[in-house]
């Protein structure tokens, strides 16, 4: 691990109760989705990571517990490291506070993450959805949302999948 | 079809001022098709006179649902939908999925593999920068410049078309190094380019830079300092053009970035001006680069050996027994990462370009994520445009260089 | 065949309404800016100096839907994008021609997905598809030439 990285991975392991995993170079942290907002603060004022470059979730669908692990990449430009940080959430609609008062980008990541994966972040300041139709029912990419594949027309059933297909008119 | 679904003032009513309740100022759409908002982007204005008050943009209307239809496909499959990502930077999308997958299964790519991926990647950047300088500087009303800026343009797609066969959407590196090895006429053409782009850019410096309408028209407008730049996670140009020096080529080299010698150029006004002189540096330290590793290149092969990721050359099939099951697997099943999940950046033309992969020992990838520059420069627009003139938010725009595809995926 | 010998020195030229009609159509079509995606680039390419587009009497490209009679689909339409697209359409005066560029236009492209339509005739009449992903500048030229074959083979009594 890199010698930059320990003190703050120690102090969030005895402080929160994380579990750290090494994976070809690069250090991960698991901690309980209720101390989000803390570990993001200790980190930006006394560890000097200053951005937060990702925020993006997994779905483990036919597995219930954790359901989802909502990923948090954080990196320091004058150390250079990158540190992730994982908080595994259950159930299906699931709910964790928002990092928006630590980091103000991540206000269009959760926006992104509640359109895409269902999951809500409570006391986020305009929660709607943000690539999909406002009106667009379901989050698509949970695992058990089909993928929307539509028949492919060749010649042998051109006709038939002609009669289905919606065309626009004059 | 599906209708379409409008905003109420109500639901905007946390963006915008009172005033626009009650009529005192307009909100205007600036709507998706728009011939200077590059590409399909959906701005909602609220203008005092002409003045700028309010800014929200509504992005999504090029969603493509990239991340969901990468996960039905295998990794080699899932590669050719990666390109059509970032149109403008094509070969560095396939480059940091490569890193990414490279990183997953420990594959090693040959020295002459990432000094010819450095070489495009560079290429890449050039490509992009003119495209920018051409329609951010048609925007400001220099018509010319777009047509000079093609020109360039058009050398380094003839050398994409020679080397794989595509002008922009080439899939050409692949995990492990690249598709197959450059042809002989490679080197010719990139020297050939790269004694004419820095004679070029010295024409289109004595267009714009110390032109009074175009230093007008960008000198302390659209200003943003590196707080603010951090705060919203705003990376590249922009970030450089503040103050700070941060590239991923110098902090955390890849492909082989710390071999060469060049310059991070910045600048500490922050403004329109100074990001414009800021790309047109890095043009000039790309064609450094490209010098450089033109000189360095070694011989040798162009992929990693290792036959249970990469596929064995087509002349073996028929001799060796080993080859033939290699190949029949990668084309069948496709391969098999370990399990984990890795999270690999580029320096983009627009900011850190990052994806993060999660395996979960299937030859399918479990979740693939982009972290792209361009979603966190229109989330800063608003907060850049406040203040302004309607005619400087069309030079702004311009400036911070977006690409919708990047943001909406 | 010039133009003297049919006219003579009476200075006039007879042809069918048709014909001229139609002529005048073709040369000057002028197409309306609908770059998506990276179809556009390849669009902005043709217009560029290289592949001129100002040849075939398109140097303007019209970014208001009234004043334009060719829309180019250039890229992937999206589920948010559809509406607007057929706005757009509908706003445009008649003759209006579509010509649906690239793959994703044509017929959803390498998406097949629950985000992009799946060709853009769900949504508005198309009369050339130009395949490719993105097509060669040469390529759309060679559509767009296509459409003025077929314009060139309108007669006036299937105006409706």
């Amino acid at each position: 691990m890199n010698e930059i990285l320990n003190p703050a991975v120690e102090r969030l392991q005895q402080q929160f109760k994380g579990q750290v995993s090494e994976f070809r170079g690069e250090v991960t942290l698991l901690i309980p989705a209720e101390v989000n907002v803390d570990v993001a603060t200790l980190l930006r004022d006394e560890f000097a990571f200053d951005l937060l470059s990702a925020l993006t979730a997994v779905d483990y669908c036919p597995q219930t517990h954790p359901r989802f692990h909502l990923v948090y990449i954080f990196y320091s430009t004058a150390n250079k490291v990158y540190l992730n940080v994982r908080a595994p959430l259950d159930g299906d609609t699931p709910s964790i506070r928002t990092l928006e008062t630590v980091y103000p980008s991540a206000n269009w990541r959760e926006r992104e993450v509640w359109d895409l994966f269902g999951i809500h972040f409570e006391g986020h300041s305009d929660l709607r959805r943000l690539l999909l139709p406002p009106d667009w029912k379901g989050h698509p990419l949970r695992k058990d949302y089909p993928l929307g594949y539509e028949e492919v027309q060749f010649t042998f059933n051109f006709d038939e999948i002609d009669t289905r297909k919606p065309k626009g008119e004059l | 079809m599906r209708e379409i679904q409008e905003f109420t003032l109500d639901e905007l009513k946390i963006h915008l001022s009172e005033k626009a309740l009650s009529g005192e100022t307009v909100v205007l759409n600036m709507g998706p098709q728009h011939p200077s908002t590059h590409g399909v982007l959906r701005l909602i204005l609220e203008l005092n006179g002409e003045i700028i008050v309010n800014c929200i943009p509504d992005v999504g209307y090029l969603h493509t649902g990239i991340e969901k239809n990468m996960e039905a496909k295998t990794y080699q499959k899932a590669e050719v939908l990666v390109d059509r990502m970032d149109y403008m930077y094509a070969m560095g999308n396939t480059l940091v999925y490569s890193l990414a997958v490279e990183k997953l299964t420990g594959l090693q790519p040959p020295p002459r593999a990432d000094a010819i991926r450095v070489i495009l990647t560079e290429l890449s950047r050039i490509q992009s920068h003119l495209l920018w300088l051409g329609t951010s500087a048609m925007d400001l009303a220099a018509l010319s410049t777009f047509l000079y800026a093609m020109r360039e343009r058009e050398m380094v797609l003839d050398i994409f078309e020679l080397v794989s066969g595509a002008r922009m959407m080439t899939t050409f590196i692949r995990p492990g190094g690249l598709w197959r090895d450059v042809p002989v006429q490679f080197e010719t053409m990139v020297r050939d380019f790269t004694k004419v782009l820095p004679k070029r850019l010295v024409e289109y410096e004595s267009m714009l830079t110390h032109n009074p309408l175009f230093l007008d028209r960008t000198k302390g407008i659209g200003k943003i300092d590196t707080q603010t730049c951090l705060a919203y996670d705003v990376t590249g140009p922009a970030l450089r053009a503040s103050g700070l020096a941060h590239d991923v080529r110098k902090s955390n080299p890849y492909s082989g970035y710390d071999l060469y010698d060049f310059d991070v150029p910045t600048q500490s006004e922050g403004d329109v001006y100074a990001r414009y002189l800021v790309r047109i540096e890095e043009m000039r330290q790309s064609v450094r680069i490209i010098e450089q590793a033109l000189d360095k290149i070694p011989y040798g092969p162009v992929r990693d050996q290792n036959y249970k990721y990469v596929p064995p050359p087509r002349s073996e099939i028929g001799v060796s027994m080993e080859a033939l099951i290699h190949h029949f697997k990668l084309w069948t099943e496709g391969f098999v990462p370990p399990k984990g999940a890795v999270y690999t950046t580029v320096e983009s033309p627009r900011g850190e370009m990052g994806v993060f992969l999660e395996s979960n020992g299937t030859p399918k990838p479990y979740r693939v994520h982009y972290r792209t520059p361009s979603g966190p420069l229109l989330h800063a627009l608003p907060v850049i445009a406040k203040g302004h003139f309607v005619a400087d938010l069309i030079g702004i725009i311009g400036s911070i260089d977006i690409v919708l595809g990047d943001c909406d995926r | 065949m010039g133009v003297e010998p049919k006219s003579g020195s009476s200075g006039v030229m007879t042809t069918s309404l048709d014909k001229m009609v139609n002529w005048a159509r073709t040369n000057s079509l002028w197409p309306m800016t609908f770059g998506l995606a990276c179809c556009a680039i390849e669009m902005m390419a043709m217009q560029a100096s290289n592949y001129d587009m100002s040849r075939f009497g398109m140097e303007l490209m019209r970014a208001s839907p009234r004043q334009s009679d060719l829309m180019i689909v250039a890229g992937r339409v999206s589920q948010k994008m559809g509406p607007v697209l057929r706005n757009l359409y509908d706003q445009m005066p008649d003759p209006k021609w579509v010509i649906a560029m690239g793959d994703c236009a044509s017929c959803g492209g390498v998406y097949n997905n629950y985000a992009v339509y799946q060709g853009v005739d769900e949504i508005v009449p198309v009369d050339v598809y130009v395949a490719g992903c993105p097509p060669r500048p040469e390529g759309l030229i060679h559509g767009i030439l296509t459409l003025y074959e077929k314009i060139r083979a309108e007669k006036v009594t299937d105006w409706k």
